[in-house]
Formats: structure tokens, C-alpha cells, sequence
């Protein structure tokens, strides 16, 4: 079975992210980037998928320049089997995001598409269901279970309260969530591997896809500071605190 | 033009406070843009609901109906509601950003090829909107084009709407579904059943984090706090990864965004990630063994102390001023 995992290249959650003065984004400069971590869950699934199926293609995307190509091979060396790079430099909404992965789906045919939930950079959590949407495919965000019998698929999905389960045919678009699964380290073979590995560069122009952007972000600003408070030196300090003074408990 | 459309959320045939704020949002979008706004509630009988509905000061409430409706699929309700943003010629589709309104809305924005604004937390007069990016570091104004607009909004960023004197008319529309486009099966819904108010809804909240050390902890340490209090209970990622409660409880960036009037964390750290989801509650206390954990950064209050001792000894406390 193919299945396609689209990623994205984000800050590495734990990098101080610094917004510009001019409120035109972040500062780039000692930003380490990887693979949006809930992307990362989605390769690990992937191939976890093929190796319980034994047989299958790992096929990874992304959108961007081209240095994103040490994501890809990351995520190549972690076991994916081969790698797009649809090469742009300008803004894109997440419309357009999603019409060039479909543009690529139309192309590779994968029984799946799996990929995170969000990305930790805009937050967004849209692209999977514009996806969907798009190629006709069935849905299910926040998996935390994926079970494949044949041409059918069943998901576990996080929701609200508890867990619900949906089922539905192949293809089929999944977005991941926390728990399902951990993923591997690339290991050294892993890596020496991915070097020979195929990884095509696309030029998002030759793909004749609509990318005018219907969102802008016009402005990216810091938002306001909390103040630290006080340090209180006992809990029976602390419970007057919140009785007498913040009328909490 | 201009028109806002609300999607009604329910559980339970009763709408969450989510669901009111949805509404709220969607009549201050309304009023900016000299516009009405319709509540929409789907489903198969949603006719109480809609009555319910009614109270809240919308121009007009939609009981949008249709036997395959009855369980939320995310297809089939992108349809129905594709259709009626399209018969009513809305401008604005807003829902809250919960774990439905995340699933469903992107959906219908591709669906009417519209641009999507997730999670937003203020509206402009001008229709544009500010919404958090980078774990709530940026925030970002957005503006965005097309005849057709998707919002889904914070729930801890808007009111709920307060009940108004006279009812909104109640309209019943039976949905146009393609049925043999639909692929997908709702199976089950496994409920993860509690006494303790819901994490989103709740005054105060209590959540431990890494510190706390195993998922038993999480019961012997914290939860008679939490009870004797009469808090919701939340985690931080880091519990949630290292399997010690649900991915339910979790407050985040990519959990849930809580605003209590006191927030509680416990052997929490503060990683931005955790801050992002609870940074905006009125009173936040923090226990904490280590003295330069960034969550004291954002406390009211801080309490350099080890939770083991420090959370019990809480709930004694706390107990005797019940008593008192």
C-alpha cells in the first residue's frame, strides 16, 4: 500500500521564538528546524503501517525551499522510501497547501494520506481536512488508533470527552495525534542509507496549480507580558491568599 | 452580504458553554459588520435544541435536519452545511475550536473554496481578526478574501452569549445530502465518564505535569485536591506523553485552552507549550520543587515546595476552611 506523508519544517518546539520589530515574522537567525513533531508521528505510522502490512511505499512531500531538503532526509533515513520537494519561496494559505498536495496525490495515487494534526509554527490544524475535502477521500483527525483490514480502514480519533471511532473504505486522509504512536530515531545504517535515496525537486509553477492567497497575515506582533507575582513561603500562606485576598477558595 | 452563520455545537442535547461563546462571537461579528446572524443546529430531530437555541439574541435559528445527520460524520455534515452557507448566501461561517469545530470547518472552507482563520480571539471592525501562531508568541492579524469566510474562535476569548428577552424565530430546513457521495461510519463513542466539571467549563483547575511522577500519583496526590476544591482536572503534555492520564486532560498548545478563574499547576514546568494553553486564567498558582522553573514566570502565586508534601498538606488545608 502507498501511502504519502506530507511535512512540514518548523522551529524546534523548544527554540525561543523572537517576533521581528517590524511585525513581519520571526527571527530566523539560531532557529534550529525540524520536522513538525505531529508530521514526524505521521512518517512513524507510515512505515510502522507498511512493516505490519509487509509490503508497501513510504512516499514523503513537503513544501518549500531548498534546503528543506535535511527534513526529507530525516525523515528518509528514519525509513521512508522516497521523497518530493514542490520548490517554492512565497507565501502560501492553507488552500493552496492542500491543492498541491491533492495536485500530488493525483499524481502518486497513495491509498493514504497521513500527516500531523497542526503544525506548532501557524497553528492552523486545517490542511488533512482541506485535503479530504478536496480529492472526495474520507477523514479522520486526531487519531490515536489507526486498524487497516483490506480496502477498509478504522480510526480512533481524540475527541472532546472521550474516544470516538469512525470507519469508512480507502483512500482515505488521516491527521495524528499525540499518542499514536513514537517515533523512531533515524539510526546510523538509516542514515547513510537516505543519501542514495530518491528525492525529487518540483517547481510549484510547473504543478498549474492556483496559489493566490485568500488569508494574509498582515501582522505578527508580541502579545502582552504576564507579570510574575510573589513567592508565598508555606501552603497555609497560600490557601489564606487564595481565601482571604483572591476570594478563590 | 455580510451575513453570519453559527454552527450550534451540542452533546447530550445541550449545548456546552463553547457552543454560547460560538454564538456570541458569531452576533459581535454581526453587529461590526452591520449584518444578522443565524444559529445552525444539525442533526436528525434538532428541534428542542433549536427552541433552546432560540434564547440567545440570534436573528434566526436553523434546525437543519436530515436522518444522516444523526451522528456527527465530518462528510456528511460538511455537505449539509456547504449547502445551506450557499442557499443563504452567508459571509461569515464561525464555530468554537473544539475537537468538532477543528474537524468540520476546514472542510467546509475547501468545500466553498473560502480562506479559514483557526482559533481566533478578536474580532475587528473591519472583519478582520487577531489569532495566536507559535504557541501564542505572535499574534496575528489576518485578513481574508473571498465571498465566503471561516472562523472558528477561542473559547476562552469571548463570552458566552447571555439569554436574550425575546426568542429568535425557529426555522426547520431539511438538509440536501448526496448520499452516495459519503464514505464514512461513526461506530462507537467511547465516553470518558466524570463527576468534576469539564476542563473547558470549570472555575478553577488543577494540573500536575511530569513532576508528579506516575499516573497513580496523579490519584493518590492530586485528585483529593482536586475534589476538595471542586476543580476540573488537567496535565501538561509531558503527563500525557509519558502515558500518567488521557490525552483529554491535556492543556496546551495542542490540548486544550483553558482560562479559569484559578489554575492551579503542579509539578508543571512551564514550558511554553503548557503556557500557551493556560496563560490567559485570572489567578495562577504554581508548586514547583525547582525555584527556576519558567512557570513561576507567569504565577500570581509560587510555592517553592515538594508537591508530595506540599499538595496534601493543600487539601487539609483547604478542608479545615470548608469546615471552618
Amino acid at each position: 500500500m502507498k501511502i504519502l506523508v506530507p511535512l512540514k519544517r518548523v522551529p524546534d518546539p523548544a527554540t525561543t521564538i523572537r517576533i521581528l520589530a517590524d511585525a513581519t515574522g520571526i527571527a530566523t537567525d539560531n532557529v534550529k528546524w525540524v520536522i513538525n513533531p505531529f508530521d514526524e508521528i505521521a512518517i512513524e505510522e507510515a512505515l510502522r503501517i507498511k512493516e505490519r502490512l509487509k509490503t508497501g511505499e513510504v512516499v514523503l512531500l513537503t513544501i518549500g525551499q531548498s534546503n528543506w531538503q535535511e527534513q526529507l532526509r530525516t525523515g528518509l533515513a528514519m525509513g521512508a522510501d522516497r521523497a518530493k520537494l514542490v520548490v517554492n519561496d512565497k507565501p502560501l494559505d492553507t488552500l493552496a497547501i492542500a491543492r498541491v498536495i491533492a495536485k500530488i496525490v493525483a499524481e502518486e495515487q497513495p491509498k493514504m494520506v497521513i500527516l500531523g494534526k497542526q503544525a506548532i509554527d501557524d497553528d492552523s490544524n486545517q490542511v488533512g481536512q482541506m485535503l479530504a475535502e478536496m480529492l472526495g477521500w474520507p477523514q479522520a483527525t486526531f487519531a490515536s488508533k489507526i486498524d487497516i483490514d483490506g480496502e477498509r480502514c478504522t480510526v480512533v480519533r481524540e475527541v472532546d470527552g472521550g474516544l470516538e471511532t469512525v470507519a469508512f473504505p480507502l483512500p482515505a486522509v488521516v491527521t495524528t495525534d499525540l499518542r499514536l504512536n513514537e517515533p523512531r530515531y533515524a539510526s546510523l545504517p538509516g542514515i547513510m542509507k537516505a543519501r542514495k535515496k530518491e528525492l525529487k525537486e518540483i517547481p510549484i509553477d510547473s504543478l498549474g496549480v492556483d496559489l493566490t492567497p485568500k488569508l494574509k497575515v498582515k501582522e505578527l506582533k508580541a502579545p502582552p507580558k504576564r507579570q510574575a507575582g510573589r513567592k508565598v513561603g508555606s501552603v497555609e500562606e497560600l490557601v489564606k491568599l487564595l481565601h482571604d485576598e483572591a476570594k478563590l477558595i | 452580504m455580510g451575513d453570519v452563520l453559527v454552527f450550534a455545537e451540542y452533546q447530550h442535547e445541550h449545548f456546552p458553554k463553547s457552543t454560547l461563546v460560538a454564538i456570541n462571537a458569531g452576533l459581535e461579528m454581526a453587529r461590526k459588520r452591520g449584518a444578522q446572524c443565524t444559529v445552525v443546529v444539525m442533526g436528525e430531530n434538532v428541534d428542542a435544541l433549536a427552541q433552546t437555541a432560540a434564547k440567545y439574541g440570534a436573528a434566526k435559528v436553523i434546525a437543519l435536519e436530515h436522518a444522516t445527520l444523526k451522528n456527527y460524520l465530518a462528510d456528511a455534515h460538511a455537505q449539509a452545511l456547504a449547502n445551506l452557507v450557499k442557499s443563504t448566501g452567508a459571509e461569515y461561517v464561525m464555530a468554537t475550536a473544539t475537537a468538532r469545530g477543528k474537524d468540520l470547518m476546514p472542510r467546509l472552507a475547501a468545500r466553498m473554496d473560502a480562506p479559514m482563520a483557526s482559533d481566533i480571539i478578536t474580532i475587528n471592525d473591519d472583519g478582520s481578526v487577531i489569532r495566536p501562531m507559535y504557541a501564542g508568541n505572535g499574534m496575528a492579524l489576518v485578513e481574508m478574501d473571498g465571498p465566503v469566510k471561516v472562523i472558528t474562535v477561542r473559547a476562552t476569548a469571548f463570552d458566552a452569549a447571555a439569554e436574550s428577552s425575546s426568542p429568535s424565530p425557529v426555522e426547520k430546513v431539511p438538509a440536501t445530502i448526496d448520499q452516495g457521495s459519503l464514505k464514512m461510519e461513526f461506530v462507537t463513542f467511547n465516553e470518558i465518564k466524570s463527576d468534576r466539571p469539564q476542563l473547558t467549563e470549570a472555575k478553577i483547575v488543577i494540573s500536575g505535569g511530569r513532576g508528579l511522577k506516575s499516573g497513580e500519583n496523579f490519584k493518590t496526590v492530586l485528585e483529593p485536591l482536586v475534589d476538595v476544591v471542586g476543580a476540573a482536572m488537567g496535565a501538561s503534555r509531558a503527563a500525557v506523553d509519558a502515558g500518567f492520564v488521557p490525552n483529554d486532560l491535556q492543556v496546551g498548545q495542542t490540548g486544550k485552552v483553558v482560562a479559569p478563574d484559578l489554575y492551579v499547576a503542579v509539578g508543571i514546568s512551564g514550558a511554553i507549550q503548557h503556557l500557551a494553553g493556560m496563560k490567559d486564567s485570572k489567578v495562577i498558582v504554581a508548586i514547583n520543587k525547582d525555584e527556576e522553573a519558567p512557570i513561576f514566570s507567569v504565577a500570581d502565586y509560587g510555592l517553592v515546595a515538594d508537591l508530595f508534601k506540599a499538595v496534601p498538606e493543600m487539601a487539609e488545608e483547604v478542608r479545615k476552611l470548608k469546615h471552618s
